[in-house]
């Protein structure tokens, strides 16, 4: 099973690009049992919608 | 719009592109400049804009332009391959995770983090934190994220592999992560 470390490299890459199927299987069962790294996808999602505010800011 | 209103638009969004400015070049001299170049040729559209909303999003557009040149302009002076991450802030995280790789302290939900974009004093804080990143990985984050280059485009500019820049953006968020978790969130530990 995939460690927690290693679930954090492949959230902040899969906002990069698609990854393989095996590879996102992996990462979802590895986030069905993490409370820890379901919280860090999501934080990983807002600081994206939070920077893209600055560098574009809403009137 | 006139050119009075048109000065007169654009000098209340001058605090807002300088902070900008600064946070991408972290040098006041070159902020200043960057920003006073895309006032005036913010200027020179006068009689273009319908209202203050269409200014700031052109003078903002000009900034960014001038922004990503300037930083271009470094990446061929610098050397660049500096770029490419080290061993001290590289994929160890230790400070993070134990030896199995597992969370020392499993980050827990933010309440409520789309209120936190309508806070002005939560900006200041995420600043401090994008401020508070190390230099590289900083960098290569708020190319991507705040002037919205592709990762293609910033490895090209960086003279890093596409790996590398994937390792220093991973790195940028999980610094992030923690550091409004601790500043913002009200996460006590």
């Amino acid at each position: 099973m995939m460690n927690c470390k290693e679930a954090t490299r492949l959230m902040s890459q899969e906002l990069e690009h698609k990854l393989s199927f095996g590879t996102r299987l992996g990462l979802r069962l590895h986030l069905l049992i993490c409370r820890g790294c379901r919280a860090t996808e999501r934080h990983f999602a807002f600081l994206r919608t939070a920077a893209r505010r600055i560098g574009s800011p809403q009137a | 719009m006139d050119t009075d209103q048109i000065k007169t638009a654009l000098a209340g969004l001058r605090p807002q592109l300088l902070r900008f400015a600064k946070l991408q070049l972290r040098s006041e001299a070159q902020a200043e400049d960057a920003v006073q170049e895309a006032m005036l040729a913010a200027l020179a559209g006068a009689g273009k804009f319908a209202g203050a909303a269409q200014v700031k999003t052109w003078v903002f557009a000009i900034l960014r332009n001038k922004i990503i040149d300037e930083l271009r302009r470094r990446a061929r002076e610098g050397n660049v391959a500096d770029f490419a991450p080290n061993d001290d802030e590289g994929e160890d995280f230790e400070e993070l995770f134990d030896r199995r790789g597992h969370w020392d302290e499993p980050p827990v939900a933010w309440a409520d983090p789309e209120r936190a974009l309508e806070n002005s004093q939560f900006w200041v804080v995420f600043e401090a934190c994008l401020d508070g990143v190390p230099a590289k990985p900083g960098r290569v984050f708020m190319m991507r994220e705040i002037l919205g280059l592709e990762t293609e485009e910033i490895c090209k500019e960086l003279g890093i592999s596409a790996s590398n820049c994937w390792v220093l953006l991973h790195r940028a968020r999980l610094g992030l992560r923690e550091c409004l978790s601790r500043r913002w969130f009200g996460d006590e530990r």
